[in-house]
Parts: C-alpha cells; structure tokens; sequence
C-alpha cells in the first residue's frame, strides 16, 4: 500500500508543480502581450471573461501575488482556462475538449499499440540473440533518430501524395456529420490510419530497443536458467519468466517517457492537419494564442499524469515487491 | 551426528552401475578465435544413489562442469566435445549433449534436477513459489491438474521444512535459507534420478548449512537419488559425501572415496586443500594455505598446471601433463584415481625424465 | 537504468567477503560470474575505442561538427538568396535541388549545421551541468534533501517537455538559438539527474568513500576526486542524450515555427517546405535531406550511447563475433541450451564398447586417457606447445 500511498503523493506534487508553473511562465515573461490584446478587444471582451485572463495572465498589480495564485487555483477549479483568442468568444476549456477526444483517441490507440507489438518485438529479438533477429537492430536504431513528424511528411508523400491511398490531412470527410454512423466511424478510421501508423513506425523502435535490452539483461538471471532446467516449454521460458520479468523496466519506461512520446505525437497532428490538441497548439502558436496555449498545456500534463498513474497501477498488479507491506 | 558418514552407509561401487557418466567433456567459454578452454577432457561417473562431492578453489570449472553435463551453461560458454551418458531405470542410455531439445526438455527435471549457485537467484520474483514448483510438475505430467500439482508442491516444501501456507508467498518474503529449501524442494518434485547440487549452502550461516546438509542427506537415503555435491568446503564433503572429486584448474586431479581422499590424499593438491580446513573431528592439525594462487585459464601452457604450488614438483612436471591413473601406493583401492606424475613412474621415465617416488606425505 | 544494475552488482561482488574460510584457499579472484567477459586488465579507454558502434558514431558526430565550422565557407550560394530556378530538382548545380524561391536546399543544410550544432551542444552541456549539480548532491546528501531533489527531477521527467518548451518559448518576445538552448535545458536536466543519484548513491556505499570520508576528507574532495571519475561514463551518456533530445526539440520549434526563422537550421528548411506545400508539389529534394541529417546525427549519438552502454554494462556486449560467422559453425547462443559443437566430429564410439569397457574399471585405459595420444614424448611435444585439448585433437 505504501508504494500507492507514495506514488499518489507524488502526482499530487506533480499536479501542483504544473499548475504553479502554469502560474508563474506569464508572470516572468517581458512585455504582456494579453493586456495589449485585452486593449484592442476593448469592449468585445465580456467582463468576467476579462477578470478571468487578468487573474490568469497576472494583470493586477494591485493584488498581492498570493492573492493572485489563490484566485488562480479557483479558476482552476471551476474549470475556467479565461477565454480564446483564435476562437473568439469561446472558452478555453471548451475549445480543448473539442479536440481532446480526437487526440485520446489517435494518440491512445497508436501508443498502445506501438508498445504492444514493439514490446513483443523486443523479447522475440532479445530472446534470439546473436541471430538474424539482430538485423532488425540497425533499422530500429535509425527509426528511433528520425523526427516523428519528418516521418510524417515522408509517408504521405508516398502515401497520399504518390499512391493516393490515404488522404493527406483532416480527421473524417467533411462532407459527413459527425454522429455515430458506420459511415462516419468509418470514414475516421480511414482518416485516421496514416496518421496512426506513423506514430506506431516513429515510436516503436524505442520500445524495441528498450526491451531487447531487457530481455538480454534478464535472460542471464538464474531464474531463467532455472526455468530452463525445468524443462518448461521454450514459450514459457521465454514468455513466463524472462519477458515476464523484463517487463516491469519496460512499463515504468513507459510512464517516463510519455511525455516525450506526447510531444512527438501531437507535432505529428500539426503535419496531417488532425484537429486534435496538437494541431489546436499549433494554431495557438502561430496566433499567440496564450490562453489557449496555457490551457492546452495544462490539459496534456494532466492526461500524461492520468497515463502515468495507469502504468503505476499496471507496475503495481506485475511487481509483487510494490505490494510489500512496509 | 544423524549424517550418513561413509563408515556406516553401504559402500556403493560407483562404476558397477553408473547412473550419470562425464566422458573427455571439453568446454570453452567463448565464441571468438581465442577462446578459454575451462574444461578439458573432464571424465567423472556418478554410481546410483551414490552422492559425489567435487570440491576445489574457486574458478577451477566445478560449476562450469555442473552447468555443461546439463547443457545449461550460458553464453559464451560451448561445449566442444566429450558425452554426457544418462542411464535411466531402465538400463536405457543416452547422451545428454546430443538429445534434440525436446527430448532433452522431457529429460530435464525428471532424469536430472540441479540445484544452482546462489539460489538467491533462482526464483522469479514475480511469481509465487507454489506457481514455481508446480509448473516444473506440469511440464512434465501434462494429465495432472493444477491443484494436484499444488499439493505435490506443498508435500514438497513440507519435506524440506518449510509450512504449505507458504506456497503463496513471493521469494521475496522468505529468508535466504527458505529460498534454499525451496529449490531444493523444487529440484526433488519429480524425484529426479541425479541431482546436481552446486553450493547450495555457501551463502547460509553454519546452523542452516548444517540443518540442509542433513536434510539432503535424509532425503537421499529415504528417496534414493544420487547426488553431485559441489562445494569449497572439503571438511563438509567428508560428512555427506560417499566419493569425492577433486577439481584443479578446469581438470580432475583426485577421485576416490571420501574416507580414503580425507585420510589417505594421492595428490599434493587435495592434501593441501584438506590441510587449509579444519578437520570435523579428531586431534586438530596445523591449518596451512596453499602458496599462490590458481593459474589463469586463459594462459596455461603445457605440463602439470598446479606445478607453481606443488612442493614436490619436478622438472619433468613442466613437459608431461599427468594423467588420472590409478596411485602408485601398494594397498590402494583400485577404484580410485590421481592425476600426478609421482605416481606415473613410468610414463616418466620413458619420457626421458628421472623418476621421481611418491612422497611419504601423499603415500600413507 | 541496466547501468545502475550492473555497477551496483558489480560493486557487490567487490564488496563480497570472498566465500573461503580463514586459511585463503579461495585466492581473490573476483567471482567470474557466468555470461560475463573478464575485462583481462585491458585499458577501459581502448576497449571503448575497440567499440566498431561507438567509433561509428564518434565518426559521423565529427563529420557534423566539421560542417558546422566551416559551412558558412563551403556553402555554394547564400542560403537566403532568390534565383530562377524555382523548385529545381537535385542537379550539379544545386546538389538538393532548389525551393519555391530558387533557394539552394544544399546551402540552407550546410548553413544550418552550425545552429543545431550550437543549440544541441549548449543545452546538453547546460542541462548536463544542472542534472550532475542535482543528481550528485541528491544521491551523495541522502535523507530529505535527497528526497525533495527527486521528486524535482521526477516532477520534470512527468510534465511532458515539448509543450512546456513550446509554451515557454512561444511566450518570449524574440527566440534566437541560445534562448532555445536554455529554454531546453531547463525542461530536459532530469533524466541525466536521475540516472546520476542512483549511481551516486551506489557509489557512497562503496568502502573506498566511505574510507575517504572516515579519513575525515572534505565533503567536495570526496565528490570530485572519487565520485565524479566514476561517473563519467554516465554523465558522457546522459550528455550525449541530452543533445539528442535538444537537436529533436530544436528542429520541432522550428518546425512548428517557433524562433527565429531567419535563422537557418535543419528545422527551419523542413518548416519552409511544409509551409510551402513541398509535399503536395512533389518537391522531394526540399525535406529528405534535411531529415536524413536529422537521422544521421542522431543515429551516431544514438550509436556512441550504445557503445557507452555496452562499455558499462558487458551483458549487452555483442559476444564479439557476428552472428554470420558463429552459424557458420553452428553455434546459436542460447540460454538453457548450451551449444555442442565438437570440431572434430568423428564419429565416437557406440555406447555398447564403452560399457563393456567400463565394467573392467581396473582397466588402464581409462576414458580420459583414451583420448590422449598413446605416446607420451609425442604428447609431451604437442602440450608444451598449444593448450592441451587443442593439442590432443591435433
Ligand atoms: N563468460 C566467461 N568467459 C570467460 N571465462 C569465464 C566465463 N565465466 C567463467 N569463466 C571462467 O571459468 C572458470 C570456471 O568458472 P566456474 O564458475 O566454473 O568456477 P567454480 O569452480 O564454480 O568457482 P566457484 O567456486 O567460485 O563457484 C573461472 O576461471 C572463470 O574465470
Ligand atoms: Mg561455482
């Protein structure tokens, strides 16, 4: 229980750590561009929204900084990230949740599987060490140096530019309405594929790598020995006991490294045009956005500690040691 | 002293009905142009129901000898040359080293447990070590059901001392000696034929080794099985071992039974090893070190590879690699063997070499 | 994390009391564990050069820096400037072709090699700094202030690095190469500082800084004198990575057009060809390249960290020979199988004579002696001069 206890404890910090960093970034920067574009919506703006980005952007100099950072965490919690400049009038919070899904979702579905198949991928060629299996090394090795996003622009070059398979931007075809028709559903899994397919190519090899070496770091262990004295079945010698137990670095790798992975996914909105959180930061950018931007980053802290407190729990249920009383 | 001590238990004769027979086994570690040849020509016969000590300085090849007669040996490790013959109930034999691996995963286990170094080791942290006995079990009875499995593995733990309701605990919430037994228990599940056991106390205290040792020795007089005990620890060996094999430097040097290799040593090396530990009982002797230290075997060139250390080394020992023959010393079992060129006068001579006599020290 | 476990296991055996009762029969000789090559008091230093995939990397990485120093010179045109040869496919005029503007795509890579080299190496070198300060302090003080500086570095290993560079960055009035590589190091210090207290603290257990410190030696003698050494491949690792990540996070800020476009880089050339619509025009030339150097450098870092893996963690090191040339010989390592391979496979005697043989045990001619040549001088010729097995077979 301690390990949940202490792991708990330490996404609340994290929590806490994001947002006062989300509180301080406007606060040190020079110049305030919000007040200069509070000036030049004079008017349009309505008041609360206003109160809203002065507490957000720290407008009032009058109030004390506390004074500031309390208020800040009572917007918080009523959900209010000030409104959009892009999407003027609209809130912040329900810009994001717009594109949220379409982002849970292809992000969500490309990652798990990437590191499903690159994982099994991974003991199947650390278990074989020493033979062609190890071939597929160098290859991973490059993939895992390649920007997501250039691999991006190349598959649909060949893909949809070159071989017309697959459409090049977008999330569904614009001539449907969204509702949950076969039609629909299908036509974002067709929009969908490339995109998600590049995410896999671009992130698989890091799990590759990471549980190859792994698997050739376990496979020494005595238990495999064991295991193979025993006479168990080559599949449950290598599944039972030496991935079994490789797998634990690996899923806590995986709760490291999402972050990272996120930041790659999301630039890999931006190049298909897939109006997830990714390509909405990107407008935001290019518009100067900021409370957008600081919304969008508050959201994508939140979902990656969210995923990371999953694979805690999973490293909980496969490492009998974390259960440990004491 | 509840131990079978070669005094009281029958005498096996161990050749007269071999059970696990090493033959001219040669093992290399590694793969490149330049290899390490750790074991060379290794023979050794285990009798049934015999329990057969080797013991030597560390890094001389017992485990390596262990680990290969079980084809268990990890890279870079390579096996190139030698047989490795099972004799099962039946009389039938085969050669353990050219079984394809699925005849040989039906063998392991079954024919031939083996009990490994540091059993701290041994045991996936992650299952709970009734999983770990009984899937051992299963393996090998594909009929069995799994709570049936589970029971074995609980009379199993029962047998080594340890309380059934621990099958449910994880390696981790045992103590290092549990964990021994464990594997101890795992190893006898299927009551093999041979087990091999490769110190399976050195990381214990004197109470618990002692406490294993009987329990092994227990075992094997109400199971039956036979027993290659690997170990430093000589003065332990003559406690429970019938015969003893002595290792220098990746090759048997001395192989008798253990009364006779405790009180009547052939070779200057096991003398000396007997002469750095206490003796268990009986007036105290004088504790003396073997001088030096063992040879690299990467770098061993031609001759007798313990001449550096030996007092009674000549210059023929430098030219002529000795061979395990029967001692030189009228009176002696004929069974037993030394590898020293004291006691192969000939050879010497007709090398060209003064012969030299077999000192009294390793004549009485 | 497999460096932690191989030097902390590594330091146990040191540590270990050799198993040998009083009398040193057991000479200290460290325990050989299996599937482990002893190092045969070979320099480290040269092991790591006779590292083929380290040598690779150092290789390419230096090429990169060679472009950097001197691509301004050895550019063929202005990167900037416009000509007519608007979208040109690669030609000896213009080596990757040209853009929408008549831009030689080959200057603007060539150019652009010294900002990713810059950003890179200033924000590993900075965010190095800011992990070894951490980590080292944190792993070396122990107790609370060790608790709080991991939970620093772990709260900046969760928040995910590229939105908080992109929020950062995105906020400042002008972003020129260095601020980026600030901006960088400051999100990205927390892997290397992790890595770093783990091994410290390892390494603080270890008897000689705990003699050190029983000598009664200053707290900052002990951390550079005997801790940083040993920590040097870790913190070349953990730099090395770190430019990595800084060159991947430069280009996508370019990339997504955060910095100073006016600035050239590899990422500003591939922001330029997605604005552009490079893709839809077919235009190749203007992004393969520029990703293909992107690839390239970060393949020979990748490649150098792998040496530096192999170097401290001997289980990943490749058995030294390629896979081709042990099937070749019919080896395939395996775990629980160990491989036969008798290189003198003659066909051994049946079973049946050795059992005949066996139950004579008086018999002279024992097994281990039957596989020795019958003449003793001839064996004594063939064991002085190769090792004996070899000889034997001979
Ligand atoms: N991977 C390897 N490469 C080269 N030599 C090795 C390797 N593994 C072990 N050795 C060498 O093989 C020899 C035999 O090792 P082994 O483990 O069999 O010794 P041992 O007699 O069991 O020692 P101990 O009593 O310490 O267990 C040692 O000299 C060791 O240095
Ligand atoms: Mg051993």
């Amino acid at each position: 229980m301690r390990f949940f206890l202490r792991r708990g404890l330490f996404y609340v910090i994290t929590f806490w750590a994001a947002v006062t960093i989300n509180f301080f970034i406007p606060r040190i920067m020079p110049g305030d561009p919000v007040r200069a574009l509070i000036a030049r919506n004079q008017g349009r703006i309505p008041s609360e929204a206003e109160a809203s980005l002065r507490i957000l952007f720290g407008l009032d100099q009058d109030t004390t900084l506390w004074q500031q950072y309390l208020d800040y965490w009572a917007l918080l919690f009523r959900g209010d990230l000030g409104i959009s400049f892009t999407y003027f009038p609209t809130p912040v919070s329900d810009v994001i949740a717009q594109a949220l899904p379409w982002t849970i979702g292809l992000v969500g579905i490309a990652t798990i599987l990437s590191f499903t198949i690159g994982t099994l991928l991974g003991t199947g060629i650390g278990w074989r060490r020493g033979t062609w299996a190890d071939s597929l090394l160098p290859i991973s090795t490059f993939f895992s140096a390649v920007p997501y996003f250039w691999l991006a622009l190349i598959a649909i070059t060949i893909f949809s530019v070159t071989l017309g398979w697959f459409p090049a931007s977008g999330s569904y075809d614009r001539s449907l309405i969204p509702m949950w028709s076969w039609e629909f559903v299908g036509s974002v899994i067709y929009y969908g594929t490339l995109p998600a397919l590049t995410i896999v190519i671009s992130s698989i090899s890091g799990w590759i790598l990471g549980m190859r070496n792994m698997m050739v770091t376990v496979s020494s262990e005595d238990y495999v020995t064991v295991a193979q004295a025993k006479g168990l079945s080559e599949r449950a010698v290598m599944f039972g006991y030496a991935a079994r137990n490789a797998i634990l670095p690996q899923v806590s790798s995986f709760a490291l490294s999402l972050g990272f992975i996120v930041g790659g996914t999301l630039v890999m909105e931006i190049v298909f045009s897939y109006q997830g959180i990714g390509y909405l930061l990107f407008t935001a950018v290019a518009a100067k956005d900021y409370p957008l931007m600081q919304g969008i980053f508050l959201v994508i802290t939140v979902a990656v500690l969210i995923a990371n407190i999953v694979a805690d729990i999973a490293y909980g249920i496969l490492d009998p040691r974390t259960r440990q009383e004491g | 002293m509840t131990l079978t001590t070669p005094e009281t238990g029958a005498r096996r004769a161990p050749a007269d009905d071999p059970v696990l027979e090493i033959r001219n086994l040669s093992v290399d570690y590694g793969y490149d142009d330049d290899p390490v040849h750790v074991l060379r020509d290794v023979s050794l016969t285990l009798g049934r129901g015999e329990v057969l000590g080797l013991a030597g300085e560390s890094g001389c090849g017992k485990s390596t000898l262990a680990y290969a007669a079980t084809r268990l040996l990890p890279p870079p490790g390579l096996i190139t040359g030698g047989e490795v013959l099972f004799t099962g109930r039946d009389g039938r034999k085969t050669d353990i080293l050219r079984l394809d691996d699925q005849s040989l995963r039906e063998s392991r286990w079954q024919d031939l447990a083996i009990v490994f170094q540091g059993a701290m080791n041994s045991l996936s942290p992650v299952y709970r070590i009734g999983r770990q006995i009984a899937d051992g079990i299963l393996a090998h009875r594909p009929g069995m059901s799994k709570a049936d499995a589970m029971a074995r593995a609980a009379e199993m733990l029962e047998l080594v001392g340890i309380s059934p309701d621990r099958l449910r605990s994880y390696p981790h919430q045992l103590s290092g000696g549990m964990r021994q037994r464990v594997m101890i228990a795992m190893a006898l599940a299927l009551e093999p034929q041979v087990l091999i056991m490769d110190e399976p106390t050195t990381a214990l205290d004197v109470v618990m080794q002692r406490q294993i040792v009987e329990q092994i020795a227990e075992l094997r007089d109400r199971l039956g099985f036979s027993v290659i005990f690997i170990t430093h620890d000589v003065s332990l060996l003559i406690e429970i071992a019938d015969r003893i094999a002595i290792m220098y430097a990746g090759e048997i040097v001395e192989d008798a039974a253990s009364l006779d290799v405790y009180q009547r040593p052939r070779h200057p090396y096991s003398s000396a090893l007997l002469h750095s530990f206490p003796p268990l009982r009986g007036p105290r002797r004088e504790l003396t070190g073997i001088p030096g230290s063992p040879p690299d075997l990467a770098k061993l060139g031609g001759g007798c590879h313990f001449r550096d250390r030996c007092a009674f080394a000549w210059d023929a020992c430098a030219a002529l690699a000795p061979r395990l023959t029967a001692p030189d010393v009228a009176d002696d079992d004929p069974r037993r063997t030394t590898a020293c060129l004291r006691h192969e006068p000939e050879r010497v001579a007709a090398a060209g070499f003064e012969a030299k006599p077999v000192p009294a020290e390793l004549a009485g | 994390m497999t460096i932690d476990t191989s030097i902390v296991e590594e330091s146990e055996e040191l540590a270990k009391p050799s198993q040998a009762p009083m009398t040193g029969v057991v000479a200290a000789r460290g325990r050989g564990g299996f599937g482990r090559r002893r190092a045969g008091g070979k320099p480290p230093k040269f092991l790591f050069m006779r590292n083929s995939k380290a040598v690779a990397g150092l290789v390419i990485l230096a090429f990169f820096l060679l472009i950097a120093i001197i691509g301004p010179w050895i550019a063929p045109y202005d990167p900037s400037a416009r000509s007519s040869d608007v979208l040109q496919p690669p030609s000896w005029q213009h080596l990757f072709g040209t853009t929408h503007l008549g831009q030689d795509v080959f200057s603007q890579i060539v150019v652009g090699t010294r900002g990713v080299i810059i950003v890179g190496f200033v924000a590993g070198i900075l965010a190095t700094a800011i992990g070894v300060i951490i980590g080292v302090t944190a792993g070396y003080i122990g107790g609370l202030g060790d608790e709080t500086l991991s939970v620093l570095a772990n709260v900046f290993l969760v928040i995910p690095q590229l939105p908080l560079i992109i929020i950062i960055a995105g906020q400042l009035p002008s972003v020129g190469g260095v601020t980026v590589a600030v901006v960088i190091a400051i999100t990205g210090w927390a892997w290397g500082a992790r890595v770093l207290r783990a091994q410290t603290l390892s390494l603080r257990k270890r008897d000689f800084v705990e003699a050190a410190r029983a000598n009664g030696e200053s707290t900052w003698r002990i951390i550079t004198v005997e801790i940083l050494p040993n920590l040097t491949a870790i913190i070349a690792s953990g730099f090395v990575g770190t430019v990595a990540f800084a060159v991947l996070s430069l280009i996508t800020l370019s990339f997504i057009g955060i910095g100073n476009t006016g600035e050239w880089n590899w990422g500003t050339v591939l922001y330029q060809a997605q604005a552009q619509l490079a893709l839809q025009r077919g235009a190749w030339w203007w992004f393969v390249p520029a990703g293909l150097c992107i690839a390239l450098l970060g393949m020979a870092l990748t490649l150098i960290n792998f040496g530096i893996d192999e170097f401290v963690n001997p289980r990943l090191r490749s058995t030294g020979v390629n896979a081709k040339s042990l099937r070749k010989r019919g080896i395939r390592p395996r775990i629980g199988f160990t491989p036969v391979v008798r290189e003198t496979d003659a066909p051994r005697t049946a079973i049946a004579p050795h059992l005949a043989e066996h139950t004579e045990p008086t018999d002279a001619a024992r097994p281990a002696d039957a596989a020795r040549p019958a003449d003793a001088a001839a064996s004594a010729e063939a064991e002085a001069s190769s090792p004996t097995s070899k000889g034997a077979r001979a």
